[in-house]
């Protein structure tokens, strides 16, 4: 009688409806015209031009699309190899029991909650080269000759774009890994306390190999995450100067607002699904693999 | 873990001192820049550019927030951002907790699939429909409404509500059902006099996670919104900051109105918060 109950036909179209409409309407369609505006040459207004696979090519051949796609991955690679140990240490640190570790996880976590506008309109002025922190600390403490237009210059913008972005989320990777450690049974570290195993030895040998899925998830989140940021350096340099700091987020967007490039763009966005996906599955392998060896 | 691991030397010795302090140094980092933003907030240029650009203020200037609020508009902004945001995640609440009954308690053929369709969502970038949906809504005369930031805005949200709103589903034991069916409750009765009523802390999760969400986005709210009567907070905020480009106050007053919601809630619940940005990756 449940059964019958629960697979009323009616009901579960009721029920699945509005999401099924919604969520096709506007992720899996526009997925589509995404990929199929990317096969054309369009303006945007009136019909574009079936032109197959040009666009993708010229991606490969643009040096602002090459510069994009690399600034992208340095900050992959920066968020997985230097936000992450930083987010890991914490963790492991807050987590063997330290004195006020609630209040330090919540105060941790605050930046992750803070609108990226409020981040960088706030990063914006901590690099200012007149007035800002930054400067003013370096003169402070007599190394006045580092102070730097830091977003206005092309050696620098990069850098100083990307710091931002990686501290914002560490402490989400943090806290991810926190309760990733907070949910490892208590005996394991007993026992490898009665052997005489110091902090180090057992965050080593015991707590970072157990911890394995959640770290799986951290750095996919870090590398798609970083190919697909947008927010933060929109605000803080727009991918300037002279395009030092652009990344696939900010490119697209100016091709097709403002180039009026809409088939190119479309290609762009493509690429980043494919990439984040791409990407995802070669992490999980990799996780996937070091686990066998052992 | 227990502090067994750690305090085997109890008391004084470096190694613990130095990691307290680097921990302390850590939290600093952490909420310098609030604390930064909160002071400038008060204080006008010859403050900030002179003497103090660290301190708190010596005269608390109030006038920046009137300035920021209504010269600068951040009123109307701050406005439209509730109005899209409470939309957003009354919509998505309602969708997904429908949807996530039928695919994780009732019976047909098509349920695994599906659930596994909603779950690539997960991973879809924002990107891949910013141009295909603004067309859509430049076609259907939308672009510059709130309801070209909601409806896009709960599409996104959809997939991860599905994924908490599940999770708190398939706890409910399914004897509740079959007590039910037996006092002969029509499928509708039992949704929404049984399970909905249990769903109410799922609810909270999701409500704070969309809103995080809503509230913060800033790609569509570019893209899609340009006339200053629908601006919420983020694309205000970059108006704004274009406005008193030599003005530091309002600005920072500015900063603080889109900040203090977030932290109001983040102080109030900040294990829920934390809870509601963790769980998708847990489980997924």
């Amino acid at each position: 009688m449940v059964d019958r109950v629960l697979g009323n036909k009616k009901a579960i179209v009721f029920f699945l409806f509005p999401a099924l409409v919604v969520f096709i309407g506007l992720i899996i369609i526009p997925i589509a015209m995404s990929t199929y505006y990317s096969l054309q040459e369009w303006s945007g207004f009136g019909k574009g031009t079936f032109i197959g696979l040009q666009n993708y090519k010229g991606l490969l051949s643009d040096p602002i699309f090459v510069k994009a796609a690399v600034n992208s991955l340095i900050l992959a690679f920066a968020s997985v190899f230097i936000q992450l140990p930083i987010s890991l240490l914490l963790a492991l640190t807050l987590a063997k029991g330290v004195k006020f570790e609630k209040s330090l996880v919540t105060i941790y976590f605050i930046p992750v909650i803070i609108s990226t506008v409020v981040i960088g309109q706030l990063w914006m002025k901590i690099y200012n080269p007149d007035y800002g922190i930054l400067n003013l600390l370096l003169k402070a403490i007599g190394l006045g000759s580092f102070a730097s237009e830091w977003l206005g210059d092309p050696k620098r913008a990069l850098a100083a774009t990307f710091i931002p972005i990686i501290w914002q989320y560490i402490g989400y990777h943090m806290l991810l890994m926190y309760a990733g450690i907070k949910s490892i049974s208590t005996d394991v570290f007993e026992a490898a306390v009665i052997d005489g195993s110091s902090w180090w030895n057992t965050s080593m040998k015991i707590t970072i190999p157990m911890l394995k899925p959640v770290l799986n998830v951290s750095v996919i989140f870090a590398v798609t995450g970083a190919l697909k940021v947008f927010d933060l350096v929109y605000v803080l340099t727009g991918g300037g100067p002279a395009h030092a700091s652009e990344v696939i987020g900010t490119y697209m967007v100016s091709t097709i607002f403002k180039g009026n490039q809409y088939g190119y763009g479309s290609a762009m966005a493509v690429f980043v699904i494919l990439e984040c996906f791409a990407l995802s599955i070669l992490v999980s392998l990799l996780f996937r693999e070091k686990e066998e060896a052992k | 873990m227990s502090d067994i691991v750690q305090d085997r030397s109890s008391g004084f010795s470096i190694s613990k001192t130095l990691m307290y302090a680097v921990l302390f140094i850590v939290a600093v980092i952490q909420l310098f820049p609030l604390y930064w933003m909160f002071s400038f907030s008060l204080k006008d240029n010859s403050e900030i550019f002179g003497g103090n650009p660290i301190g708190l203020p010596s005269k608390w200037l109030w006038s920046n927030y009137s300035s920021a609020l209504l010269q600068g508009n951040v009123g109307k902004y701050f406005m439209n951002s509730v109005i899209v945001t409470a939309a957003t995640i009354i919509l998505t609440s309602i969708i997904a907790v429908m949807a996530s009954y039928a695919l994780t308690r009732m019976v047909f053929k098509l349920r695994k699939p599906l659930n596994s369709f909603f779950v690539l969502g997960l991973t879809v970038p924002l990107h891949s429909a910013l141009l295909p949906i603004f067309i859509m809504l430049r076609n259907l005369k939308m672009v510059n409404s709130y309801w070209a930031l909601i409806v896009p805005y709960t599409a996104f949200a959809i997939p991860m509500a599905l994924l908490i709103f599940s999770g708190f589903m398939s706890s409910i034991p399914r004897e509740m059902e079959e007590a039910a069916c037996i006092d002969g409750c029509s499928i509708y009765k039992i949704f929404f006099s049984i399970i909905l009523p249990l769903m109410k802390p799922a609810i909270a999760t999701v409500t704070i996670f969309t809103f995080l969400q809503a509230w913060n986005e800033l790609m569509y709210a570019v893209v899609f919104i340009s006339d200053a009567k629908y601006k919420t907070l983020t694309v205000g905020i970059q108006s704004l900051a274009g406005q008193y480009t030599t003005e530091w106050g309002p600005i920072g007053a500015g900063l603080m109105v889109a900040t203090i919601p977030t932290l109001i809630i983040y102080s109030i619940m900040s294990k829920k918060v934390q809870d509601s940005l963790v769980v998708g990756a847990v489980k997924g």
